[in-house]
């Protein structure tokens, strides 16, 4: 037969999920000049990943990637298997049965963990649930958030966090032209909250946000951010950090907090910037009470400073509180999982197995890297993982016929298994676009699985 | 709003930046790179790639680099797209240490 990646014999790669680290990857790989031929699977109908369910509404332009990422399914090498679970609907071992090569592009689908006492008492979240619900993901659209409360806190300063408390933060009518799920700016409506805590276990000199989303604060319809002034003092070490010239980012950020340390508060909302406290313990008769904060110091180098608590604790009242200090992977039947670290174990994107490479499966994004970064991060790790693999050329197993699609086809079908393809969801999208256009929303999300199949029947 | 490459990178032109950029809306020329404000969906991921500071957020542009708004859009829209990183310019190390880099 002739070589892999010829003409007559594509290298046929199945990619593992629908977001921006599986479209680069599928970009990568159709620049590559080798002849291939990519099924890209998703367990929901609708594709896009977290650009669709987690890029928050009030962020359009944000959501424009998904426009790359259309025209990337337009090319002719390119062919989406939408409403298919791998590792349940079809298996790993299957789609290396019928594939060259297993991208797994699936993401970090739950959250860390603050391994503290209370934190599971209802009325304490994590900002996964609660993004998914805001953003109409099937799995999430049944939550329900109890917003009858004044406080909120919010646990992790990064830019997940400033979601949460921007969608908290904001009016209905900042909200109500986005494509935010209907239930969710019901939801919203009758929202009491008027106090947000967002609570960073480092100083204002560490703080992940991005300049962009912080800024974003200053310019809410109905609240104020507000930081009390001796939040912001700093170490010798932080102040070291801030005048390095190549720190451009977080000094920027440390300016906008000292902006709004300067403003005064006119609104009866506010969303209050408090650093170096970590929770300690959240705790009600039944459900969220209040939030036990402990006060923290920083030690270490400049750049290497971590965060220690001191024993100096005190509570806020809250009722409801939101954890957003990361993601954390999830195990697949068939692919080593390095546990603490929540990602498949690989070296460059290849996938290793007790300390040993096993060509034909690999990793991009955050189940590779872990949750750092934004969607153009995602291009350069799925690129060099595409390397990985087109280096790997000769040692994949090429043994009988490999059928690709088909083979994939088959195999569901026996199970009666639902594919959605790219034309279906060129469908969805079409109806979604037209539902939302009577609400002056740029969509209206279908919210459930049988919905978005009916649409198709 | 836009994102906007200035003259920071006239003779580097890392393409550090273009390895980040979910939309490919950078371009090049034979000495800088510029930035289709049409294309550009604002994700700033770009800004902390960059080796010299080269590229800002519109909102934080100083006063004396406004004209490469204009110079941006209108390069950009002349010029071919830059979809992988290039070699950086002969000389663009010592350049970047003349700024302080």
């Amino acid at each position: 037969m002739s070589r892999l990646g010829s003409p007559d014999n594509p290298l046929l790669v199945a990619v593992v999920g629908s977001g921006p680290s599986g479209f680069y990857a599928t970009e990568a790989l159709i620049k590559s000049g080798v002849k291939t031929r990519i099924n890209m699977f998703e367990r929901l109908p609708v594709p896009y990943g977290l650009v669709r369910s987690g890029v928050a509404p009030d962020h359009p332009k944000l959501k424009q990637a998904i426009k790359v990422y259309a025209k990337i399914a337009e090319a002719k090498e390119y062919n989406y298997l939408g409403n298919v679970t791998v590792g349940t609907a079809i298996s790993v071992e299957e789609l290396r049965t019928t594939h060259h090569a297993v991208i797994f592009t699936c993401g970090a689908e739950t959250d860390r963990r603050l391994g503290i006492p209370g934190e599971d008492l209802p009325g304490s979240y994590t900002a996964t649930e609660f993004v998914g619900w805001y953003n109409g993901h099937p799995d999430y659209r049944n939550r329900k958030f109890d917003l009858s409360h004044e406080t909120a806190v919010i646990i992790g300063q990064g830019n997940v966090a400033a979601d949460v408390s921007r969608i908290l933060a904001k009016t209905v009518d900042e909200l109500k032209h986005t494509d935010i799920a209907g239930h969710a700016l019901e939801a919203l409506a009758t929202s009491k909250i008027k106090n947000i805590h967002v609570i960073g276990r480092r100083g204002p000199a560490q703080a992940k946000f991005t300049s962009k989303e912080l800024k974003e604060f200053g310019g809410l319809a109905d609240c104020d951010p507000v930081i009390d002034k001796n939040e912001l003092a700093l170490n010798p070490e932080s102040e070291v950090e801030l005048a390095d010239k190549t720190n451009a980012g977080n000094k920027k950020i440390y300016e906008l907090f000292s902006g709004f340390a300067d403003r005064e508060a006119t609104t009866d909302r506010k969303c209050i910037f408090t650093f170096l406290k970590s929770p300690k313990e959240v705790s009600g008769n039944g459900r969220v009470e209040s939030v036990l904060l402990e006060k923290n110091t920083l030690s270490g180098e400049p750049f290497r400073q971590s965060a220690r608590g001191g024993g100096d604790t005190f509570s806020i009242d809250a009722g409801i509180v939101f954890r957003s200090i990361g993601y954390h992977g999830i195990a697949m039947p068939g692919v080593p999982f390095d546990e603490a670290r929540g990602v498949f174990a690989n070296v460059k994107g290849r996938v290793v197995k007790d300390g040993e490479v096993d060509p034909g499966l690999y990793a991009a994004g955050w189940i590779k890297r872990g949750p750092t970064g934004i969607i153009g991060t995602n291009r350069a790790d799925s690129v060099e993982t595409v390397k990985s693999l087109l280096e790997d050329l000769d040692k994949l197993d090429t043994g009988e016929d490999k059928p690709g699609a088909a083979g994939c086809y088959e195999i569901l079908d026996r199970r009666n298994i639902r594919h959605v393809n790219f034309s279906d969801w060129k469908k969805i999208d079409a109806c979604e676009v037209e539902r939302g256009q009577a609400a002056g929303k740029p969509r209206e999300k279908y919210t459930s699985v049988p919905e978005m199949l009916a649409l198709l029947d | 709003m836009t994102t906007i490459v200035t003259d920071n990178c006239k003779d580097c032109r890392y393409t550090d930046c273009v390895t980040v950029c979910p939309v490919e809306c950078f371009h090049y020329d034979e000495q800088m790179l510029y930035i289709d404000p049409e294309v550009c969906i604002d994700c700033s991921a770009c800004l902390p790639e960059c080796p010299v500071q080269a590229i800002y957020e519109e909102d934080d542009l100083p006063e004396d680099k406004y004209e490469w708004i204009e110079i941006n859009a209108q390069k950009s829209r002349e010029l071919p797209v830059c979809a992988d990183t290039m070699e950086p310019l002969p000389g663009a190390d010592e350049k970047k240490a003349a700024l302080g880099f």
